[in-house]
């Protein structure tokens, strides 16, 4: 199982390599990991009829009770089935695609590492490798819609779909973690089966909305869809694999999975319902609105998610089943669809639908594909997207909340889906021949086998809904629902309420296909308002976080070295005076056993260290600090410390001598605040001043750890024959500290040699 | 001893701030200075304070007295005021270039005319 979704990432290392030895046929062998998923898959299948399942664990963090763990079930495996299947005839159609590209190898690899995060998501049972394979999808999309880097656009779509989805995931992962919370658990499987009810919870809506959130992002609802229309600028095999059969479905799959844990109550039930209705009527509406094949589609698949979540949310025994059957039907016709509009985007150098037409005797095959796909979108008998359509109008003919709402909402949509599949189906193919950028001819076989195999299926399907029904529907609804159910698929319901609603989506869709350019006319004067939708939200928003930007790097980042240094401060004395008085007791142990020479010695040192910076010259100020200088080294002096005394004093001297060398050829001191700067100024020098002074006091207070000088103390003459302790940890203990203190004094020492050294020429060139 | 000392490091940090916020950069350097002494002192005094008792093994091989000054913050403000005057050299030599070149003292000119 582990190999079974790792392997992806593995050969997508080798496939630039196989790329340049093989060409554009390496998606022959590239095809060959999705189709052996496919067939282990397929084994499975009897087994998950059964009830069971396969169940795979590896500690990854046992400290932290995370484990790297898979689970198929029912539902798992119906998409893992999709996901394999439906990669394997992209793979073989990206070959044809893809020729002649020289970033083949780049693409398989993206496509493969995808894949293999895409079967983690549905198989994966550890909240957080569901996670991870989670934002994997994420990242994988976003460098493929990008995959035309050097195209804007394609950058800026794939930016939009990555930091919605992102925004998502961080929602999915906080979610998550307050699942674990609640559950002790990290397992799926251990939460859905588990004891705790998560309904009665207070943390319920919380979680369920975060959860939510998640999926909402990834399967483009309501308002987050204005993604997806853009994704569109990826390559068309990526747009068929990924933003319409599988990643938008992750997180229908989420919902699906959750499902029997939150389902049934009235949040669940209205959030679900009425974004999933809006999302159906969005989408299916704005298909209407654009010419390209590409974007009438993605549009169509936003309905269809939108659908699927509505059923969600119905959560009916009906409902489910015709959820399973309408996300199988979907996959099928929706991918071939794309593959469809690749083709004539591929052979006839367009992507508008006006600029086509008549292409059914140059293109026979592919035509007769998207006839046969699109009959399954318009939910046409005997095609299998009828059966899934049937069941959706009984479902929500069934439901007993908000049935006109869902109903006037279905019907519409499916209305306006039809003439959607008109559109994609008729116009390019019927009608005078029009001059297109290319001289149209069919498309090579590579890439007429994925369109084909698919609205095949669909048509098989439709006049044997069985043959898919028990063994993978069913468990997959029984995931779903959480419970046993009984399922019969049959094409011919019997005249009923769902067939004669199928009959007026079907006529009144065939009216606005046949009246299309009118019908786009009528819409585009709804612009103003269409353009006003989420997506402008989006771009406000990058816009505000730009100049927000923009702001605050002026006010922050604004070169003066004295800005920073106050920020510094500020924030400094701000949250540390805050963590010493509030966290920290503040006893003050006043040992006054003072004398009355170190009182006079610690006195002169304070006040010349004030005098230095208030003394008007310069001289007199390099004066002060040299008291000041002396004064730290008598203190060291009466205090034990006569090394670091004649160090001082040295150090001290040298440092007068070099500044009054040095300064005196240096401009005079001058007064260039304001007063009001000096003020500000110094009550945040002595703040700073005072909370130093505080934090040495607190010190003593505080041991955390016992001194490890004692070590020294005891083996200095053992050890390294010394009698001054100080000495022997500088030349032996610590003598590589000593070594790098050479090496910054040398360094110093070469850069003022060479900077003294530059003036002198200068001067000499002069 | 220790809260008088404390109060000291007070008031050289407080005064070498002031003068690191000044926009003089000949001011700099004197807040330099007195940072660097007042961080000295802070790590001299964070083992305590001890009078007369110096870190030095007697010759005669007789026991060290009971109390002695910890050798370890000391070995480390050695090394401290010797990397505090190389930075300090290095970089009075490189303002002094500054403001040879620039012909100003004011950081903000500075800043001005660099562009």
């Amino acid at each position: 199982m582990l190999i079974a979704v790792l392997a992806g990432f593995v050969l997508a290392m080798f496939a630039p390599v196989l790329t340049r030895w093989l060409g554009h046929r390496v998606g022959w062998v590239m095809a060959l990991y999705p189709a052996a998923v496919m067939i282990w898959l397929a084994g499975q299948v009897p087994q998950v009829m059964q009830g069971g399942g396969l169940y795979f664990e590896q500690a990854w963090a046992p400290s932290l009770g995370l484990s790297l763990s898979f689970w198929l079930d029912g539902l798992s495996l119906m998409f893992g089935l999709l996901i394999s299947g439906i990669g394997t005839l992209i793979l073989l159609y990206a070959s044809g695609y893809m020729k002649g590209d020289p970033r083949v190898g780049r693409f398989y690899a993206i496509m493969l590492c995808f894949m293999s995060s895409m079967l983690g998501v549905v198989m994966a049972d550890g909240l957080m490798s569901l996670f991870v394979f989670w934002e994997l999808t994420s990242i994988t999309s976003y460098l493929l819609i990008g995959f035309d880097h050097e195209d804007e656009k394609a950058r800026k779509s794939a930016l939009q779909g990555l930091l919605v989805t992102f925004s998502g995931g961080l929602a999915l992962m906080s979610g998550l973690i307050m699942l674990n919370l609640v559950t002790g658990s990290w397992s799926l499987r251990e939460i859905i089966g588990g004891e705790v009810s998560l309904r009665d919870n207070a943390l319920y809506l919380p979680i369920l909305l975060c959860l939510l959130g998640g999926a909402f992002t990834k399967s483009a609802q309501f308002p987050f869809h204005f993604w997806l229309p853009n994704a569109m600028a990826a390559p068309t095999p990526v747009s068929a694999f990924l933003h319409s059969a599988t990643m938008v479905k992750a997180g229908i799959y989420l919902m699906a999975r959750i499902s029997p844990e939150f389902s049934g109550t009235s949040a669940w039930t209205l959030i679900l319902c009425v974004f999933g209705a809006v999302t159906m009527l969005t989408g299916a509406f704005l298909a209407l609105r654009f010419s390209g094949i590409k974007k009438v589609l993605a549009y169509s698949t936003i309905m269809a998610l939108g659908t699927l979540t509505m059923l969600l949310g119905i959560g009916s025994e009906a409902a489910l089943i015709a959820f399973v059957a309408f996300l199988f039907a979907h996959s099928l016709y929706k991918g071939a669809l794309f593959m469809v509009a690749g083709s004539l985007d591929h052979e006839t150098g367009t992507k508008d639908i006006d600029a086509m037409g008549g292409l059914f005797r140059k293109m026979p095959v592919t035509a007769l594909s998207a006839l046969v796909a699109a009959l399954s979108l318009g939910g046409i008998i005997p095609l299998f997207g009828f059966v899934a359509k049937e069941l959706l109008f009984e479902a929500v003919l069934a439901t007993s909340q908000l049935t006109t709402f869902l109903l006037a909402m279905t019907l519409v949509s499916s209305i306006l889906v039809v003439a959607a599949a008109g559109i994609v189906a008729l116009r390019p193919f019927f009608g005078a021949l029009k001059e297109t950028p290319k001289t149209p001819h069919e498309a090579p076989v590579t890439m007429l086998a994925g369109p084909f195999i698919l609205a095949g299926l669909s048509l098989i399907l439709g006049f044997l809904p069985p043959l898919v029904g028990q063994p993978i529907l069913a468990p997959a609804a029984r995931a779903v629902m959480g419970g046993e159910l009984t399922m019969s698929l049959y094409l011919w319901h019997g005249i009923n309420t769902a067939l004669i609603m199928s009959m007026v989506s079907l006529l009144l869709g065939l009216v606005i296909c046949w009246q299309w350019r009118r019908v786009r006319g009528l819409i585009a004067r709804l612009n103003p308002l269409l353009d006003r939708g989420p997506e402008s939200g989006y771009w406000r928003l990058m816009d505000g976080l730009v100049r927000f930007s923009e702001w605050q790097t002026r006010v922050l980042q604004n070169g003066h070295m004295r800005n920073y240094l106050l920020m510094t401060l500020t924030v400094f004395v701000g949250l540390t005076g805050y963590a010493l008085l509030v966290r920290h007791s503040l006893s003050l142990n006043l040992a006054l056993d003072m004398r009355i020479h170190e009182i006079v010695v610690a006195a002169v040192t304070a006040a010349s260290a004030v005098a230095a910076c208030l003394m008007r010259s310069r001289l007199a100020a390099v004066a002060a600090s040299g008291v000041m200088g002396f004064g730290i080294a008598l203190l060291f002096l009466l205090f034990s410390a006569p090394d670091l005394a004649i160090t001082q004093l040295l150090i001290e001297t040298l440092t007068v001598i070099l500044l009054i060398l040095v300064l005196f050829r240096m401009p005079r001191f001058a007064d260039l605040s304001t007063a009001g700067e000096r003020i500000r100024d110094a009550i945040v020098a002595l703040l700073t001043g005072a909370l130093m002074s505080l934090l040495v006091l607190t010190m003593y207070d505080v041991n955390l750890f016992p001194s490890i000088s004692e070590y020294m103390v005891d083996n200095s003459v053992d050890l390294a024959h010394g009698h001054n302790i100080v000495n022997v940890i500088l030349v032996d203990f610590r003598a590589l500290d000593t070594l790098g203190e050479i090496f910054v004094l040398a360094l110093a020492a070469t850069g003022v040699f060479a900077m003294l050294k530059l003036q002198t020429r200068e001067k000499k060139a002069r | 001893m220790e809260p008088l000392i404390a109060i000291v490091i007070g008031a050289i940090y407080a005064s070498a701030i002031y003068m690191m916020l000044r926009r003089s950069i000949v001011k700099l350097v004197i807040g330099l200075i007195l940072i660097s002494n007042a961080a000295n002192l802070l790590i001299f005094t964070t083992a305590g304070l001890t009078r007369g008792s110096p870190p030095l093994i007697p010759m005669d091989g007789s026991a060290l007295p009971e109390v002695v000054a910890d050798p370890l913050p000391q070995a480390l403000v050695l090394t401290a005021i010797v990397i505090a005057f190389g930075v300090l050299s290095f970089s009075v030599v490189l303002i002094r270039r500054a403001t040879e070149i620039m012909q100003v003292d004011d950081m903000d000119q500075m800043k001005e005319n660099a562009k």
